[in-house]
């Protein structure tokens, strides 16, 4: 009796130390480079602490230089903020229309799906200084044709009125990956419910929206929290397309106007760079990582939640 | 009448694609008919080329540094993909497979990881790279981190593998089958196309980069990768839209080629993210 016991107990012992086993990368990684520097930007943003000299405890001073005096946070904030509402929307509604597109090209469907999908690939630094270089006021093709047949000719990433629908457009561009995330939802929308729904006389609106868009929900609220996280994270091009456009670019340590032109394509995260690693004030530079860790938690809490009241709306 | 409406829908349908097409595809052709231009027409607004300069493509070639941001890349992108698959798989797998207290614990600290934007730790990261490990103006501090399971990894390896039946796990197990032979012998063989997915997906993020480079590796241009360089790129070439545009398709060029071969992997991957998460 104690015996099996002890076999048993033994038997527990070793399975959880193989799950340990096996989980033990993720345990030491999360540890590592997540929940300890997570702890450390949570400490700093208390500290004055430039790299050299040792941390000094300040308070709140930090948080209310950020809030009150630093002139690059509000518009980094409210740039976001204003991606977040029309880039993911657009991309949303555009990834969706060209997935239908796909799904009812009857001749050459694969040479257009793979056409349709190449710019996703292309390297955001490459894509981005292509774009820059189409929509320059100067010699840009874009603005050539505009000229030719009579449009006006925007400033794109050279004036900060057209330098954030400038983005949007190369960010449509790269509509790849929802393309066929949608284009896959929509081939599993039973075929029978389109069916049904044309014998009850529904038109193709009607089809949409109350067989299409039901069945595809799941898809669309991927779509949205996935694009929310990533336009949160939205680094790489709007800072190489100020740095082309400003002409102020170059190996390290050169410095040029954040945000470009005129902090109209300023993000958070370039803050928290341009702080971190121009201005050398750590302190600063964790309040608005944590400013960011909070805004990127609570958008993915709300949507997560919402979402899930979407999918049991379908059971 | 029914199959004139068909024809009708047929010409509206393509009409559409082929305009959408011209979106998609013509910033390629433009950025590449910029790049064979010559210097004084590339400072024109030209859309056609007058000669056809292909030496563009070997001086952006010949550049001091050019090789050397491709072996960068190469080393990055290739030793991360190695590496981050390799330790994300029995992760993955004992949370798909394994039961054990604490298991959805586990998964929220993957999914939070992964919602997590890389900026918010950015700051304590490199204090702890250059203070206490001494590896900036290097990729290591990049690269290290990969063997240490990578959540996005994780996520997708194990949205893949809970679709395997636990019958063949077990029937591995009666035949007293270890887990982690189970692991290497059953289900490794079974996943091949998500672990292929995941290992592209994984090399085009680290090729694709630029963030991590520039806060590690630009103190020191030995370590530059191809899209931190391509953008100094252009600070040495100011005007000279044709050289960096060569540039920009060199850069592109073996992304697409890798696409060509690999698309199919690259579909079921896409949606592999997508409809099953």
């Amino acid at each position: 009796m104690s015996a099996a016991v002890h076999t048993l107990g033994a038997r527990r012992r070793r399975a959880a130390l193989r799950t340990l086993g096996f989980l033990s990368p993720w345990l030491i990684g999360f540890s590592v480079f997540f929940a300890y520097p997570l702890g450390a930007t949570v400490y700093f943003s208390f500290m004055k602490y430039d790299g050299f000299t040792d941390p000094v405890w300040v308070g709140l001073k930090n948080w209310r230089y950020v809030l009150f005096d630093y002139p690059f946070f509000w518009p980094a904030l409210t740039n976001t903020l204003w991606l977040v509402a029309v880039m993911v929307t657009l991309r949303t509604v555009f990834g969706l229309g060209v997935g239908l597109l796909i799904t009812r090209i009857k001749t050459g469907a694969g040479v257009f799906r793979t056409l349709f999908y190449l710019p996703f690939l292309a390297p955001p630094v490459a894509a981005t200084m292509a774009f820059v270089f189409l929509m320059n006021p100067g010699t840009g093709p874009v603005n050539t044709i505009l000229d030719r047949i009579g449009l006006g000719e925007p400033g794109w990433f050279n004036d900060a009125q057209w330098s954030k629908p400038a983005l949007t457009v190369l960010a449509l561009w790269c509509i790849g990956d929802l393309m066929v995330i949608f284009m896959a939802s929509l081939l599993d929308v039973p075929k029978e419910q389109y069916e049904a729904a044309e014998l009850d006389g529904a038109g193709a609106w009607a089809r949409f929206r109350y067989v299409t868009l039901p069945n595809i929900r799941p898809v669309v609220l991927f779509a949205v929290v996935t694009g929310v996280i990533a336009t949160m994270q939205y680094y790489t091009e709007p800072i190489v397309a100020a740095k082309v456009a400003s002409g102020v670019i170059g190996g390290s340590g050169q410095h040029f106007e954040p945000g470009y032109p005129e902090k109209s394509t300023l993000t958070v995260p370039q803050s928290v760079y341009h702080l971190g690693f121009q201005r050398f004030d750590t302190g600063a530079a964790c309040v608005v990582a944590l400013v960011l860790f909070v805004l990127a938690m609570a958008f993915t809490y709300v949507l997560m939640r919402r979402g899930s009241g979407f999918l049991k709306e379908d059971d | 009448m029914a199959r004139r409406r068909e024809l009708l829908h047929w010409v509206a349908v393509h009409a559409l694609a082929i305009a959408a097409s011209l979106f998609f595809v013509l910033p390629f052709v433009f950025v590449f008919l910029t790049a064979v231009m010559s210097d004084d027409q590339a400072l024109t607004r030209a859309l056609w080329p007058r000669t056809w300069e292909w030496g563009n493509f070997r001086t952006v070639w010949e550049t001091p540094g050019f090789l050397t941001w491709w072996r960068n890349t190469l080393l990055y992108a290739g030793l991360g993909t190695v590496l981050a698959v390799g330790s994300s798989l029995p992760v993955a797998y004992a949370l798909a497979k394994f039961r054990f207290r604490g298991r959805n614990l586990a998964m929220m600290m993957v999914i939070a990881a992964m919602m997590l934007p890389p900026q918010v730790v950015i700051v304590p990261m490199y204090l702890f790279w250059s203070r206490q490990m001494d590896l900036t103006g290097t990729l290591w501090p990049l690269i290290i981190p990969f063997a240490f399971a990578n959540p996005f990894s994780v996520f997708l390896l194990r949205q893949f593998l809970l679709t395997i039946p636990r019958e063949y796990t077990e029937a591995a197990r009666i035949d007293g089958c270890g887990e982690l032979r189970t692991l290497l012998r059953i289900v490794v063989p079974m996943a091949k196309p998500a672990i292929a997915a995941v290992a592209l997906f994984h090399f085009f993020y680290c090729w694709n980069d630029y963030f991590g480079p520039q806060i590690y590796a630009s103190e020191d241009p030995g370590w530059w990768t191809l899209s931190y360089g391509l953008e100094s790129f252009k600070g040495a070439h100011q005007t000279d839209w044709n050289l960096t545009m060569a540039a920009t398709v060199l850069v592109m060029a073996p992304v697409i080629v890798v696409f060509f071969f690999a698309q199919k992997a690259f579909i079921e991957g896409v949606t592999l993210t997508g409809v099953k998460g």
